[in-house]
């Protein structure tokens, strides 16, 4: 069986076609211009991941919301629930650059942190 | 703040903040960025996905992460930012006008200026979409702001037009805040933006995309009540019997974006009409001497990390320009051929090309006219003989190419040069 994937790895999105054997292993790999387009299907076939990027409340700063992202990509099947639960927090002013907004977020092992700082009024 | 400045930048995006930085590198005393929006970063702060910085950092990281890493240096390096005020004007010798609610009108005299202006977004009067006219019909950098950095959310049910990559990623982020995406509808027979952004902004929450397919009517008195789809053929005429009504509150635009030039025209600078943006060589100089231009103000670039690389090459360029370091060039045109819709830089020093031995690395980004499926060659050629020649796997519209030409490699042109694709 032939499954066709658009690596999304890089802007170059390499069309790549895998030929699976009846057990569901791969056996050919085609159409990637470099390694990471191979992992990238091996684990969209087995543990497909996304980086999550949205918004969470902050009061108290001079912006209403902090842009916050997965570290790591997480378990695809995850990122609506995350997005959810993110929603429905609120941080205190002032967040910095990288801080740890939600540790081991759903169980993944993964951190959820600020991609931006919000200061407080008047500077820090 | 001075009144008289060696270089002045208009625009803190990221093109501006590079240029800044590295014209204050490169040895320019004072650099001073005037920014109209509240905080620097340009586009960069609204734009929250990942995505950026694969080429500069060699890390994918969200937009305002990709900008912090900039202004903090910027702000390291002593360089100016004067922030909530606009550039009215510029004149070629480089005089510059300037206001804001503090201190009013402002003059400043530049040594050189760069322009980093960046775009702005085409609007449903610039694709003439019939129909009432009520509200809830956005263009999609809008909604991007007011969802990422205002916190509001414009709607509940969304149509898109335009596949493009700013529609296809804030039909991901509407997903994401609880809205819905019911279609993402796109004219052309391909997609505009990047498959990438197909692949997990829409595949993954299950969007559908309708190709070939347009906007026919939007209806509703006071807000958007619905949208009426139509196919379009080969000739993008709409075909009758086609037509299917969505149930929404609100249109997203995402039909494209237009280089900011208004100042660069009053400065007397030259624009190319293929670009809509400064005709510029590989320094990014203009027409006018010591204005500088980089950025989506320059052409609309897909990567961010080469808005900054132009922005650099410019910051370098105008600081030596200050220094006197720059004599008056004479140039080779690059001039687009066969499948070509628009090349950057549209000119080349001849004396940057002359010597075998000077080798220097040049970046020519440019843009096909249709798309071609398999391996294509972009050949530079003078006259009949091709001087530097790149392979492609395919070239589409949507996607910038960017050919890094070590200037060695166009040693002995002899005129304008031309450049060109095709599958051989
Ligand atoms: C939705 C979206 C998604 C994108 N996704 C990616 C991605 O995943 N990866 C990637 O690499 N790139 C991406 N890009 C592209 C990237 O963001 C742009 O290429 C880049 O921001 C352009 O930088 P710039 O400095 O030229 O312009 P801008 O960022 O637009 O900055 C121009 C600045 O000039 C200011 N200005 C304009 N006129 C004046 C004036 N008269 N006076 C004072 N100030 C003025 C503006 O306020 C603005 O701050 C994306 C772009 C968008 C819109
Ligand atoms: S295979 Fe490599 S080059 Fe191709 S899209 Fe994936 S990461 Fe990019």
């Amino acid at each position: 069986m032939e499954r066709k994937f658009v690596c999304i790895r890089c802007p170059q999105g390499c069309e790549i076609t895998t030929t699976l054997n009846g057990n569901g292993a791969i056996t050919e790999i085609t159409g990637n211009s470099c390694r990471i387009g191979a992992d990238f299907v091996k684990a969209e076939l087995t543990d497909a991941r996304r980086t999550l990027t949205t918004t969470v409340r902050v009061s108290g700063g001079t912006r209403p919301l902090c842009p916050v992202w997965t570290e790591k990509p997480v378990p695809k099947d995850k990122v609506l629930d995350l997005a959810a639960q993110l929603r429905t927090i609120t941080l205190n002013a002032p967040v910095s650059a990288g801080q740890i907004i939600i540790k081991n977020a759903a169980g993944t092992g993964i951190n959820i942190v600020a991609s931006a700082p919000v200061m407080a009024p008047g500077g820090k | 703040m001075n009144t008289t400045y060696d270089v002045v930048v208009v625009g803190a995006g990221p093109a501006g903040l590079a240029a800044a930085i590295e014209a204050k590198k490169t040895g320019a005393g004072d650099v001073l960025i005037i920014e109209r929006n509240d905080e620097p970063g340009g586009i960069l702060p609204q734009c929250i996905h990942n995505g950026f910085g694969s080429v500069i950092f060699k890390k994918d990281l969200p937009g305002p992460a990709y900008a912090y890493n900039f202004i903090e240096e910027a702000k390291t390096l002593g360089i100016e930012i004067v922030l909530d005020t606009m550039v009215l004007n510029i004149t070629p010798d480089k005089k510059i006008t300037a206001a804001n609610s503090r201190d009013g009108f402002l003059e400043f005299e530049a040594g050189a200026i760069i322009l980093a202006m960046g775009c702005r977004e085409r609007t449903r009067a610039n694709i003439r979409v019939p129909g009432d006219r009520p509200a809830g019909v956005f263009t999609a950098g809008t909604v991007q702001r007011l969802v990422n950095i205002e916190g509001l959310m414009p709607g509940k049910n969304f149509v898109i037009l335009g596949s493009g990559d700013i529609g296809m990623i804030m039909a991901r982020r509407l997903t994401l805040e609880g809205a819905n995406v019911l279609k993402v509808v796109e004219l052309m027979p391909c997609l505009t933006g990047l498959r990438r952004n197909y692949v997990q902004c829409l595949q993954d929450f299950n969007i559908p995309l309708s190709l070939s397919t347009t906007i026919k009517r939007i209806i509703g008195k006071k807000r958007v009540e619905a949208v009426e789809t139509v196919k379009v053929d080969e000739s993008l005429n709409p075909i009758s019997g086609t037509q299917e009504t969505i149930a929404c509150d609100s249109l997203l635009l995402s039909v494209g974006l237009i280089p900011e030039n208004e100042l660069s025209k009053k400065a007397g600078v030259i624009l190319d009409p293929l670009t809509g943006g400064p005709a510029v060589d590989e320094n990014m100089a203009t027409n006018i001497n010591g204005i500088y231009a980089a950025g989506n103000v320059v052409t609309i670039y897909d990567l961010v990390d080469y808005v900054s690389k132009a922005g650099m090459i410019a910051g370098t360029n105008a600081a030596l320009y200050t220094m006197g370091k720059s004599s008056s060039p004479k140039y080779y045109r690059l001039i687009p051929g066969d499948g070509v819709r628009s090349v950057v830089p549209q000119r080349i020093n001849t004396s940057n090309i002359a010597l075998k031995s000077s080798s220097t690395e040049i970046l020519i980004e440019l843009r096909v006219l249709h798309e071609f499926d398999s391996k294509v060659f972009i050949d530079i050629m003078d006259g009949d003989k091709v001087l530097y020649s790149h392979m492609e796997k395919y070239a589409r519209p949507a996607e910038m190419i960017t050919l890094r030409v070590d200037t060695s490699k166009l040693a002995g042109a002899t005129g304008d040069l031309t450049v060109v694709v095709s599958s051989k």
